[in-house]
């Protein structure tokens, strides 16, 4: 059988991209071969280790169990975007600062549902435990990951509380 | 262990058909029958996908179909849409009001990137037998909805699970709605035992009780990871019903279930273990009930 393929338009961080690809692509496929967005990993392909995380249409998904064909039209977030201008994502400066990655091979995927966590006003203690829990961590053991957690948790409700505009504490 | 074409490609070839209306997705199920998939969630289905342990000839993505979605809760029932994502029932306010044991069952299943996508509809037509649902729309006496091009039809959870993995859908049907009646007169919990939290447990109950004076007027029970689908263990509820709560009430009733059911082994336990899983589920469930009288630990009750 021949295989099938597709024109799919999709944009990634912000930008429009097409292109025709087999219909059995997985987006996780998708993104780093085709597009060249490899700062989506892939770990286990098929689900369990939570490396291929990316947002949807801001809804954290696993790329690796979607097809490049079921997003077209959507909007893509990728960890490539958290730092457009080379300056870190608070998130990430959290797990730089925390020691929340070793060697880094689960944290794009970590970065992407802590992004939704946030922007869906997740608390801290389930950010923790339900959302870091779709995540799989051979190195670090977790505790860096969630004291970088605990410290952008902080932030935010520190934000939260500060009068508009006031500068937060670096 | 993945079969690799320059290391991009997982699934082995397949058409893929993505339907605007339900008619067109019933008709491509009646077209193509036992060579079709249906992808809703996807979040069983492309793992077989990418490891080839599932080869289906057409693939028919049934997410662009409209109208498949719908949540609604009424006095009757919760009626879920094949397409409502877990994370929907999780969140879903009436659902929470009208039975809460869904939203907590569901809680346990996988993980919010899982469940953002997985498909209520599709967890209950995999019918995976460790699964949560299939346990929970057995407690509640529940059904499934069938489509195909020629007819709908309603079938009981009973008649619906078949087996591991099998059920009584036919080629050309699409789940289109679970419905799991409300049952006000009872109240339902879900506790369960899984290694790891977001796995699927090793042994699952929804039990759900109604009481009059400390006494049980009404039990249900199922369970799920015992057996090759959802199981209601009947002889444990007649043997709740009329008798008082307390530990040793607790303790025979989990004892019965142990007794009731005839696990398979396999790698996640062997059949005793899950079986003494079960038996302390049941038990624990029972023991921590509210609104029985405070006993001593040690005293016998009732
Ligand atoms: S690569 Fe997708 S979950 Fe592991
Ligand atoms: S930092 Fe190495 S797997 Fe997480």
């Amino acid at each position: 059988m021949k295989a099938e393929t597709r024109e799919v338009t999709v944009s990634v961080n912000g930008r429009e991209l097409t292109r025709r690809t087999e219909v059995r692509t997985l987006l996780s496929d998708f993104l780093r071969h085709e597009l060249g967005f490899t700062g989506t990993h892939v770990g286990c392909e098929h689900g369990v280790c939570g490396a291929c995380t990316v947002l949807v249409d801001g809804v954290p998904l696993r790329s690796c169990l979607t097809l490049a064909v079921q997003v077209d039209g959507s909007a893509v977030e990728t960890v490539e975007g958290l730092a457009p201008e080379g300056e870190l994502s608070r998130m990430q400066q959290a797990m730089r600062d925390e020691h929340g990655l070793q060697c880094g091979f689960c944290t794009p995927g970590i970065l992407m549902s802590l992004l939704a966590a946030e922007r869906d006003g997740v608390s801290c203690e389930r950010a923790c435990t339900d959302v870091l829990g779709g995540h799989i961590c051979r190195c670090t053991g977790y505790q860096g990951i969630r004291a970088a957690i605990r410290l952008r948790w902080a932030e935010l409700e520190h934000e939260a509380a500060a009068p508009h505009g006031e500068e937060t504490p670096a | 262990m993945f079969p690799r074409e320059g290391g991009r490609v997982k699934p082995a070839v397949f058409s893929y058909l993505d339907p605007r209306t339900l008619e067109e997705a019933l008709g491509a199920l009646a077209d193509h029958g036992d060579d079709a998939s249906v992808l809703a969630g996807g979040q069983s289905l492309v793992p077989l996908l990418n490891m080839r342990l599932a080869r289906p000839e057409v693939v028919v993505d049934v997410n662009r179909v409209p109208g498949l979605d719908a949540l609604r809760v009424d006095a009757g029932a919760v009626r879920v849409g094949a397409l409502v994502r877990a994370a929907a029932v999780e969140r879903d306010p009436a659902v929470a009001g009208a039975l809460p044991v869904l939203a907590e069952a569901v809680r346990h299943i996988a993980h919010p990137q899982i469940r953002s996508r997985t498909t209520i509809g599709g967890n209950i037509a995999h019918a995976d037998p460790s699964s949560e649902l299939p346990a929970v729309l057995a407690a509640v006496d529940g059904a499934v909805v069938l489509r195909s091009a020629e007819e709908e039809r309603t079938v009981g959870w009973e008649e619906f699970f078949v087996s591991v993995f099998t059920t009584a859908r036919e080629p050309e049907e699409l789940v289109t709605e679970v419905v799991f009646p409300v049952r006000p007169e009872l109240e339902f919990r879900w506790v369960e035992f899984a290694r790891h939290h977001g796995d699927f447990p090793v042994a699952g109950v929804c039990l759900g009780l109604s009481l009059a004076d400390g006494a049980v007027r009404q039990a249900r029970l199922a369970a799920t990871g015992v057996g090759d689908r959802p199981l209601r263990l009947r002889e444990v509820e007649a043997a709740l019903t009329g008798s008082v709560l307390g530990p040793e009430t607790a303790r025979e009733a989990g004892e019965l279930a142990g007794r009731a059911v005839d696990p398979p082994s396999d790698v996640h336990g062997s059949g005793d273990f899950r079986r003494a899983i079960l038996a302390t589920l049941v038990r624990r469930t029972i023991e921590s009930w509210p609104g029985q009288a405070q006993r001593g630990r040690k005293g016998a009750a009732a």
